[in-house]
């Protein structure tokens, strides 16, 4: 069958198989190979990203759903070659070790500073609630978020 | 709608809905499923209302867990929602999963099921040839089964608002967006000090209809009180039927379920006092 959507700005076309999961579409057909795959179970989230606006578990939604949806995966966080603050807080408070669970929170942490800007710490630990960290034991993640709160825009980081 | 109906007619039994997938996709990864035709329903937009009718709330099939949790009104009206949707899943997935999903799916533990089974709630059923009503007790016909037919789907949820009543979940899980090991929700209305309505709903525990009728009925015409409620969650404790599985033993939830209807039974009271009924 044949599946259009809009990936991080750009429309693709592409013939699948029916079967195929969103998250193999990004990886294996696109070649993003930032969004992760991990339980297949949607228990670790490691393969968020977001359609129509709204983090979603890319391996518990079929590419057919995707069909005419609007599709943003952790390669468009940076933007000419400007870090999202999300990404520079990870590398800030050492979010991240060995990268496996990133790609998925910061998707998550960048849809909730969108809606909720100077979010709390229990705020922060409930969005990233259904993503499993094996590294770090979230407490970096978390300083990771509230760093990308303070430094809302991209010149501060740079200032 | 009418081409989701007539996709459903054409390939009856052969075909599935899918909503957000967050069941149906698993089972399908387990071939516990194993669907010729997949009839898609997420641009069904004008099904995920949530919304009051006259004296009901109406869930559209297509409300997702965020939806309820966004409501404002559900919340008010039904804090046993809110209660239930804080604790159902993670937030991704409730941004996916789907009200209609939940109670068609009839998982023995899903959480919606025990919420509407205690708040009496009606499923509307539609298909090519009109609608049905049904209330959650004939809805749900075993695990996994319901009252669905292959050509028909479940368009919304119908819950009576009563006045002066109050309502609370309470659940157990393992670890944070887990299934329950058991959960109980509680709706009561109280009238000039006594129960003038009581339903008290059941997840995980093998409750028949995902309620416990016997604790239900004890409590009618009682005072709200720590004795009837403690009767009611002796009843339930008695009535249930859990199975041992790897989130604990029979003996173990078998207890939870009683104590977390005495603990939602109390929250529900409280609240029901609140709005002064
Ligand atoms: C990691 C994880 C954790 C979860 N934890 C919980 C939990 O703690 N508590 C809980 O209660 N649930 C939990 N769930 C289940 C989640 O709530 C359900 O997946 C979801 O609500 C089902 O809705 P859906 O829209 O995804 O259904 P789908 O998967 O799309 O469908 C499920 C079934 O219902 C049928 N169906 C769907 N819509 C209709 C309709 N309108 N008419 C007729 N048939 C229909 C489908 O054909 C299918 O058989 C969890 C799920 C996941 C993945
Ligand atoms: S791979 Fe999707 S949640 Fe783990
Ligand atoms: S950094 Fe290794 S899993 Fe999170």
């Amino acid at each position: 069958m044949q599946v259009t959507m809009t990936v991080n700005g750009n429309e693709v076309t592409a013939t699948i198989e029916p079967r195929l999961l969103l998250v193999h579409f990004i990886r294996d057909h696109l070649l993003l190979r930032g969004t992760h795959w991990g339980c297949d179970t949607s228990n670790c989230g490691t393969c968020v990203l977001w359609m129509d606006g709204e983090p979603v578990k890319s391996c518990t939604v079929l590419a057919a759903m995707a069909n005419g949806r609007e599709i943003r995966t952790v390669e468009d966080l940076e933007r000419g070659g400007v870090l999202d603050p999300v990404q520079q807080g990870f590398i800030e408070e050492h979010g991240l070790q060995c990268g496996f669970c990133t790609p998925g929170m910061m998707m998550t942490a960048r849809w909730l500073l969108d809606h909720n800007p100077d979010p709390s710490e229990e705020e922060i630990r409930e969005a990233i609630s259904g993503q499993i960290c094996r590294c770090t034991g979230y407490k970096n993640i978390v300083s990771a978020i509230r760093w990308a709160a303070e430094h809302p825009s991209t010149t501060e980081v740079n200032a | 709608m009418d081409n989701a109906l007539a996709l459903l007619e054409r390939h009856g039994s052969e075909s599935r809905i899918i909503a957000g997938g967050h069941s149906l996709l698993p089972m399908m990864k387990l071939r516990l499923a194993r669907p010729e035709v997949l009839i898609d329903i997420n641009d069904l937009g004008d099904l995920s209302y949530v919304r009051r009718d006259g004296d009901e709330l109406c869930l559209g099939a297509m409300a997702r867990h965020r939806d309820l949790l966004n409501s404002h009104e559900a919340g008010t009206l039904f804090p046993i929602l809110h209660d239930a949707e804080r604790v159902i899943a993670d937030p991704i997935v409730r941004n996916r999963g789907t009200v209609g999903g939940s109670i068609c799916q009839a998982d023995p533990s899903e959480d919606l099921s025990a919420v509407f089974a205690a708040l009496r709630a009606t499923a509307v059923i539609g298909s090519s040839k009109g609608t049905r009503k049904v209330a959650m007790d004939d809805f749900h016909i075993g695990p996994y089964s319901t009252a669905v037919g292959p050509a028909e789907m479940l368009l919304e949820v119908r819950i009576p608002v009563q006045h002066g009543s109050g309502s609370a979940y309470e659940k157990v899980e393992r670890r944070a967006g887990d299934w329950a090991i058991a959960a109980a929700g509680a709706a009561l209305r109280v009238e000039g000090g006594s129960v003038s309505y009581a339903g008290i709903g059941l997840a995980a525990v093998g409750a028949e209809h995902f309620r416990c009728a016997r604790a239900e009925a004890s409590l009618l015409g009682q005072r709200a009180s720590e004795e009837s409620f403690s009767e009611a969650a002796r009843l339930v404790s008695e009535s249930v039927n859990p199975v041992a599985d790897q989130r604990g033993p029979e003996d173990y939830k078998r207890h939870l379920a009683g104590e977390l209807t005495l603990r939602a039974l109390r929250r529900a009271a409280a609240r029901a006092e609140g709005q002064g009924g």
